[in-house]
């Protein structure tokens, strides 16, 4: 397996398996070499994008401007930017509740991403959805969903309706992937097996992306999940490949998840990723993280993915510090700009109420409108 | 509603086929018209669909657009809406909607929610269809009357035919529609004969039909029930009771224009709805004749549900639990000051 190809010293902590135990995983890559520098500083200004939006976005709770859940995605961030990198921009990807670092990895603007969650119009859903039901037609982010598990059979949707619309309806090979990403403790639910099974059964091609966080909730894999150090093995079960990856590593993302991808892609096929990571907060805002140590915490934290990129860079000579320093600068204002202009946002109209509940007007519904991010954007 | 085409009269003949037969045309001609709808559920391709629904659809369309799937309701309803949500038009057939329970999640949690959680960027344009509603005594698990359960969640449409022509015009109307259509069939119903015209159709969502004509009480009702009251007016008029029975064929959205113009004219209403009376279509309905109606009505509105019992399996305890003819018959003469 390609986990930690450069791998650290010893590690005490090893929430996804009891070190030295064997898993089914076939090896992925292991590749971790630079690509194009240009194109890795920009995964780094993508990740620190994140990370400075989950930050802010942290605050903006504690100040009681975002309500409800709010989950935060801070440690994984290697794995929305690898992944959407690793795929082409049509190919559509499906989340659960997790979702900021998706909808900004696939290019959704933080403006959308913040008023959403300050429930206001200009919102990506214009303040109908919140944290947890991100969408973006543009860039084919087919949500953010608030059941754990839900989202697998409709990623799975996803792709049979891209290889329907392709082989079917166009008479051509299937040219498109779909990526459903769910957490650890979702694998328990019934409707990843249905969906993993007819995923297997039917040829889908679709990737489905456990980011195996170690918890689910305060509930450590293993005490939730059987087979927790080796859980491709569930994948297998329904003639599924499963690959582990270390979802720490944003250079070991990309390689991967273009390997598996394109394999997918070319074979017509399901693929399901271990994707090995750690959340560096807690579930959501009102988690005091009994369940586990501080050790553990700063372990992970020791090994965070944006050091990890950006030591990359630096022994390489790309990213001098002034370069970094103008990134940082740049993310940092482009967030405060995302709160104002979300503070500043109206909240939705009343006639929004009515609105969207069917696609044709009648009675007290009055139609669909787009929100404000597509509005006057041609999406075919 | 925006959809008015309503049946041409230059049409082809019609001729008598069952109600199966009519679903059937329907998805064909509509699976003909239109690519991207396709079918899928359980024995719906080799097997020629457990109640031969789409007998001969794999011949004519092949697996890829006829698609055998596993027992797995959550995970192919939650397929289906994905691939809705890509502009797709999957029909999925349950067996029977009592078996539409485990997929809760995703026909009401995901399918009639998307539009409005999208913020109006994803619809959802699906229809869910199969058996509905007790009567071939198979007991409690099987007899499931899901409309009471559904109808309660926004976003969705439900249709519920009487007879074959409806059937057919409902169907072609809730494929083509844009919104998720839970479409409510009868098993008691599959093998009726009646006359459905050739072409096709659409028959407009939320536009009840008057199925008899009359003027002391308007009975109200939709799916299978509208027979019970045909029955039942059949009998009243013996006695000197003309019934207007109207069919509402929708129940979401609802033609409550038409009732309150039925309600205006006889003064009494009495709603049979074959779902538990708690919370159900026709406790929605009484509701709202009661507030348009109030000045107008003689009597409360009366309602006839099946029995607040889990369904029974013995033949006479079935039929009597139903929302049968002989209880529409009390119903009415009750509601009239005539019991
Ligand atoms: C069906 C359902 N049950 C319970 C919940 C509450 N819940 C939300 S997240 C969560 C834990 C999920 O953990 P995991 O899948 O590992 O994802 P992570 O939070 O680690 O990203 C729970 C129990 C829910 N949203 N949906
Ligand atoms: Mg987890």
């Amino acid at each position: 397996m390609s986990m930690l190809s450069e791998p650290s010293t010893s590690r005490p902590f090893d929430v996804h398996g009891k070190p030295g135990e064997r898993t089914s995983a076939p090896a992925t890559t292991g590749r971790r070499d630079l690509v194009d520098p240009a194109l890795c500083r920009q995964w780094l200004r993508d990740m620190l994008m994140i990370r400075e939006f989950e930050n802010r976005c942290m605050q903006q709770y504690q100040d009681k401007k975002i309500g409800g859940f709010c989950h935060i995605y801070i440690g994984q961030e290697a794995i929305a930017v690898g992944c959407t990198a690793a795929v082409r921009p049509n190919d559509p990807i499906v989340t659960a509740y997790r979702d900021h670092g998706h909808a900004l990895a696939r290019g959704m603007a933080a403006r959308h991403c913040m008023a959403e969650m300050f429930g206001k119009i200009g919102g990506c859903a214009k303040g109908k959805g919140g944290s947890m039901h991100m969408f973006d037609r543009e860039h084919h982010l087919y949500g953010g969903h608030g059941i754990v598990g839900a989202q697998i059979p409709l990623g799975v949707g996803l792709a049979f309706a891209c290889k329907y619309m392709d082989e079917v309806i166009d008479g051509r090979p299937n040219s498109r992937v779909a990526l459903a990403f769910l957490g650890d403790g979702a694998l328990n639910q019934g409707a990843i097996h249905e969906a993993m099974n007819l995923a297997g059964l039917l040829d889908i091609p679709c990737v489905i992306i456990c980011e195996n966080n170690g918890y689910s909730m305060g509930t450590s894999i293993h005490r939730g999940t059987t087979m927790g150090h080796d859980i491709i093995s569930k994948a297998i079960g329904y003639g599924i490949d499963g690959y582990v990856v270390d979802g720490m590593d944003c250079l070991s993302v990309y390689h991967d998840m273009s390997a598996i991808v394109e394999k997918c892609r070319r074979e017509s096929r399901p693929a399901f990723v271990d994707m090995r990571c750690y959340r560096f907060k807690g579930h959501s805002m009102s988690d005091p993280r009994k369940y586990r140590t501080p050790e553990e915490e700063n372990q992970y934290a020791s090994d965070d993915p944006i050091g990890r990129l950006k030591l990359h860079l630096e022994e390489r000579g790309e990213l001098p510090e002034a370069v970094l320093k103008e990134m940082q600068k740049e993310i940092r204002d482009e967030v405060r700009e995302a709160i104002a202009w979300s503070e500043a946002s109206p909240e939705p109209p009343m006639s929004e109420l009515y609105h969207d509940v069917f696609v044709e007007p009648h009675g007290p519904f009055n139609g669909t409108s787009l929100p404000q991010m597509l509005q006057r954007k041609d999406l075919r | 509603m925006s959809t008015v085409t309503v049946i041409d009269p230059t049409m082809t003949a019609t001729r008598e086929i069952e109600f199966r037969d009519a679903l059937r045309e329907a998805m064909s001609q509509e699976m003909r018209r239109d690519p991207r709808v396709f079918l899928l559920g359980e024995e719906v391709a080799q097997y020629n669909g457990a109640y031969k629904v789409s007998k001969g659809m794999l011949d004519e369309f092949g697996p890829r657009r006829i698609i055998d799937t596993p027992i797995s309701e959550s995970g192919f309803a939650g397929m289906a809406i994905g691939a809705a949500m890509m502009g797709l038009r999957p029909i999925v057939e349950f067996m029977s909607w009592s078996f539409s329970l485990v997929a809760a999640d995703p026909i009401l949690n995901n399918a009639p929610k998307m539009l409005y959680m999208s913020g109006g960027q994803f619809g959802c344009p699906i229809v869910f269809r199969g058996n509905d509603g007790a009567g071939g005594q198979l007991g409690s698990t099987h007899s499931w009357c899901v409309e009471g359960l559904y109808s309660n969640v926004p976003g969705l449409k439900m249709a519920i035919p009487s007879c074959p022509e409806d059937a057919k015009g409902l169907m072609t109307t809730a494929i083509r529609d844009d919104d998720p259509v839970f479409f409510l069939e009868s098993e008691r119903m599959l093998g009726m004969k009646g006359p459905v015209p050739e072409g096709d159709y659409l028959i407009p969502f939320g536009q009840a039909k008057v199925r008899r004509e009359g003027t002391d009480c308007t009975l109200v009702s939709f799916g299978r029930p509208v027979n019970f009251c045909l029955d039942a007016a059949a009998e009243l008029a013996k006695e000197g009771i003309s019934c207007e029975v109207l069919d509402m064929r929708t129940i979401r959205p609802l033609d409550i224009d038409s009732i309150v113009r039925s309600v205006r004219k006889t003064n009494y209403c009495v709603v049979v709805d074959q779902s538990w009376s708690f919370g159900s279509p026709g406790s929605e309905v009484a509701s709202q004749v009661h507030q348009h109606c109030f000045d107008d009505l003689d009597n409360f509105v009366h309602r006839v549900h099946s029995a607040d019992v889990p369904t029974p399996y013995a033949f006479n305890l079935e039929q009597e639990y139903l929302p049968n003819a002989r209880r529409i018959c009390e119903a009415v003469r009750s509601c009239l000051y005539r019991a």
